[in-house]
């Protein structure tokens, strides 16, 4: 009986050993199976379909466009199709039982509702088919199967193509939103590199200083600090950075805004330092004894020893501090959301703002409607993520492996 | 150059590195301490927010990281104390041991936006939990895991192996031994970690965003169905949206003094328990 009862509670504790695995398991099933209808939704609003007159040259009206003619900024389809070639004012028109009726009076369109109602498709069809200018969103149902006089655009459904490479990142634009990462993935790339360009000389120095040279009453000092440091609230570092850093970097560098890639680089370097110093330290402890001696007995200074001996015997521990270092700071979510600006253009200096692929998705998901096509883009934004830092994770784990296998 | 003039000169830059850490961290702390500690008062720990969040205080914040701290506690302590015994006493240096271990130290490089997305997929969507204490329990419980394995694991590990071999002779048997003998021992440094996860837990802001943090809510949650606030979140909306956010900033330096506050406590006692304990081991 005794022995049934330690081999089913053994059987306990292997299942929840198994609890991070199926955790890992549920966390990609999920973020795939929430961004996998993305590459199947339509490029266009939902339930309509994007009309011109079938005269018109136009093939494709990308979504920035769309959004230009929106706001007034193109009027003309000749700045469209190129110059002089289609030069006729561009029209606007929803099929939604509102614009129609400046078109047609009660007379064209029937008496009571139902005829109305029975009459619009017809009528809407023919409207794009008499007006050359017109740009008409049409209700799906409503559009027959090869009316004539009609061209139906952007008829294609959000490409991989564009998701990945696509320069411009507007998921709410209606109707046709664009969904380019590519200025997020180098936002985020950008900052994080530039924060790990600035901790790892820092951590590095922290780490020899801490393992070489500290006496124990100054390494009971620092270790503390540093893991104060690594304690600190992400969204205390991010107010911080808020009201401290970013009005220094606009005085100091006299830029129009605080709120810039290099901000942020500078606090996510304060925050991956923690990670950097500890396992740098790690690596660096673990030069054996004999080697220093040596390199000593042979008239070595300290010095000397440290940077031709040890720091080449920790280099793949080193390393591996950075690249976690760089792990962390491109997952970090909420002092990007603060400091960055969350402008979504590819970065070309430092000094401007961008935007990093967790801010998008924290700023965002709350606003996307759920199943919707900018939902499921967080989602597919969230893998590209995942995939990142699991790559990071793996490099590390390789690189630690060498450091290990030397010790053998 | 000579030798020992370059020495001198690497020396003194490592140095000055190292105390410029501990000069930034001073600089953080001091910022929100001076700049908070007029805003605190009995007031601001105990009612609730008033005239469009600019005055009265953050209690319903505090109550709603309370909440969270002690949900995702309940999911994260038991599962990850007994994953751990189970890769540190069953399978000590197998093969299974080293895939746990991998895959758990995988779980913990998961940016927590992951998790939030995560959260709001299962949690929020699919078991229709909605946003709501439960949801954000559930997944600020698995985003601390990886962190209650480590600290048991290593807390285990610090259990020498004469007192199970002692044990098992005396005729104990495995389960008896863990029960009796390594978990006794390891406790102190359990509770550590412990200690150490609350401290993540009560800062975390990505992962509730979607999981049922709200920006206001008239009344205090009434069970664990309902959405909550939390004093991360609230530092959060407080600093970076409304509709005044200059006159907002005093709220703002209060509410992170209390969040870094509750930090430096854990920490410190953590780290006390942490020396209490290997002291009087150390006497033994």
């Amino acid at each position: 009986m005794r022995r049934f009862i330690e081999k089913s509670i053994e059987k306990i504790f292997a299942a929840c050993g198994m609890i991070t695995t199926v955790t890992i398991l549920l966390i990609i099933v999920f973020l795939f199976k929430e961004g996998a209808g993305l590459f199947n939704s339509p490029e266009v609003e939902k339930g309509y379909a994007l009309c011109v007159n079938a005269a018109n040259p136009i093939e494709y009206i990308s979504a920035p466009d769309v959004k230009k003619i929106y706001n007034s900024a193109i009027t003309n389809w000749s700045e469209l199709v190129g110059y002089d070639e289609y030069d006729i004012n561009i029209v606007l028109f929803r099929d939604d039982n509102k614009d129609i009726f400046e078109y047609y009076d009660d007379e064209e369109l029937g008496d009571d509702f139902d005829e109305i109602e029975a009459n619009i498709p017809k009528k809407v069809l023919e409207l794009i088919a008499s007006t050359p200018g017109m740009l008409a969103f049409v209700r799906e149902e409503n559009l027959k199967k090869n009316a004539k006089g009609i061209k139906v655009l952007n008829k294609g459904t959000v490409s991989s193509d564009n998701f990945f490479f696509g320069h411009e990142w507007i998921p709410t634009a209606t109707p046709a939103p664009q969904f380019g990462i590519l200025p997020l993935i180098l936002g985020t790339l950008w900052v994080s590199l530039v924060a790990i360009l600035i901790a790892t000389p820092l951590g590095i120095g922290v780490a020899i200083y801490l393992s070489e040279l500290a006496q124990s009453k100054v390494r009971d000092i620092l270790k503390p600090a540093i893991e104060l440091l690594a304690g600190i609230p992400s969204v205390v570092y991010g107010f911080f950075g808020l009201v401290v850093l970013v009005p220094m970097v606009q005085k100091t560098l006299g830029l129009p805004v605080g709120e810039t890639a290099f901000t942020a680089s500078v606090i996510l370097a304060i925050m991956a330092l923690p990670t950097i110093i500890t396992v740098a330290e790690d690596a660096i402890r673990s030069t054996p004894r004999a080697m220093r001696e040596a390199s000593l007995a042979l008239g070595a200074t300290h010095w000397q020893t440290i940077y031709k001996v040890v720091i080449p015997y920790a280099a793949s521990g080193i390393s591996a501090a950075v690249v976690l270092g760089i792990g962390r700071a491109i997952g970090e979510t909420m002092v990007a959301l603060m400091v960055t600006g969350n402008a979504a253009v590819i970065p070309k200096t430092l000094f401007a703002p961008v935007r990093t692929i967790p801010a998008t998705i924290a700023a965002e998901l709350g606003e996307a409607p759920g199943g919707g096509v900018h939902y499921q883009a967080l989602f597919v934004l969230g893998c590209v993520l995942f995939l990142i830092t699991l790559a990071i994770s793996i490099t590390a784990e390789l690189i630690s492996k060498r450091q290990h296998n030397k010790g053998l | 150059m000579s030798k020992k003039l370059s020495q001198k000169i690497a020396f003194w830059t490592f140095r000055i590195l190292g105390w410029f850490v501990v000069g930034i961290l001073l600089w953080i702390l001091g910022f929100i301490i001076y700049n908070g500690i007029s805003v605190i008062s009995w007031e601001f720990i105990s009612q609730a927010p008033r005239d469009g969040m600019l005055k009265g205080g953050i209690f319903p914040a505090i109550l709603g990281t309370f909440c969270l701290i002690v949900g995702s506690m309940l999911i994260a302590f038991p599962l990850g104390v007994m994953s751990a015994i189970y890769t540190n006493e069953y399978v000590r240096d197998g093969k299974v041991s080293r895939f746990i271990r991998m895959m758990t130290n995988n779980l913990g490089s998961i940016p927590s936006i992951i998790f939030g997305l995560f959260g709001m997929a299962l949690f929020v969507r699919y078991l229709g939990w909605k946003g709501s204490i439960l949801s954000g329990s559930f997944t600020l419980g698995l985003l601390v895991l990886p962190l209650v394995i480590r600290t048991t694991e290593e807390a285990l590990r610090m259990v020498p192996d004469s007192l199970r071999v002692g044990s098992y002779a005396l005729g104990a048997s495995k389960l008896q031994t863990i029960r009796y003998v390594v978990l006794p021992t390891a406790f102190p440094n359990i509770i550590t970690g412990l200690i150490l996860s609350v401290g993540r837990v009560s800062g975390e802001t990505a992962p509730i965003l979607f999981t049922g943090a709200a920006y206001f809510l008239a009344t205090l949650p009434s069970s664990i169905f309902d959405k909550f606030m939390a004093l991360p979140y609230h530092l959060y909306v407080i600093s970076t949206s409304g509709t005044d956010l200059e006159a907002a900033r005093p709220i703002a330096y209060g509410t992170a003094l209390v969040l870094i506050t509750l930090v430096l406590i854990i920490n410190f006692t953590a780290s006390f328990i942490r020396r209490y304990f290997s002291k009087k081991h150390g006497a033994n």
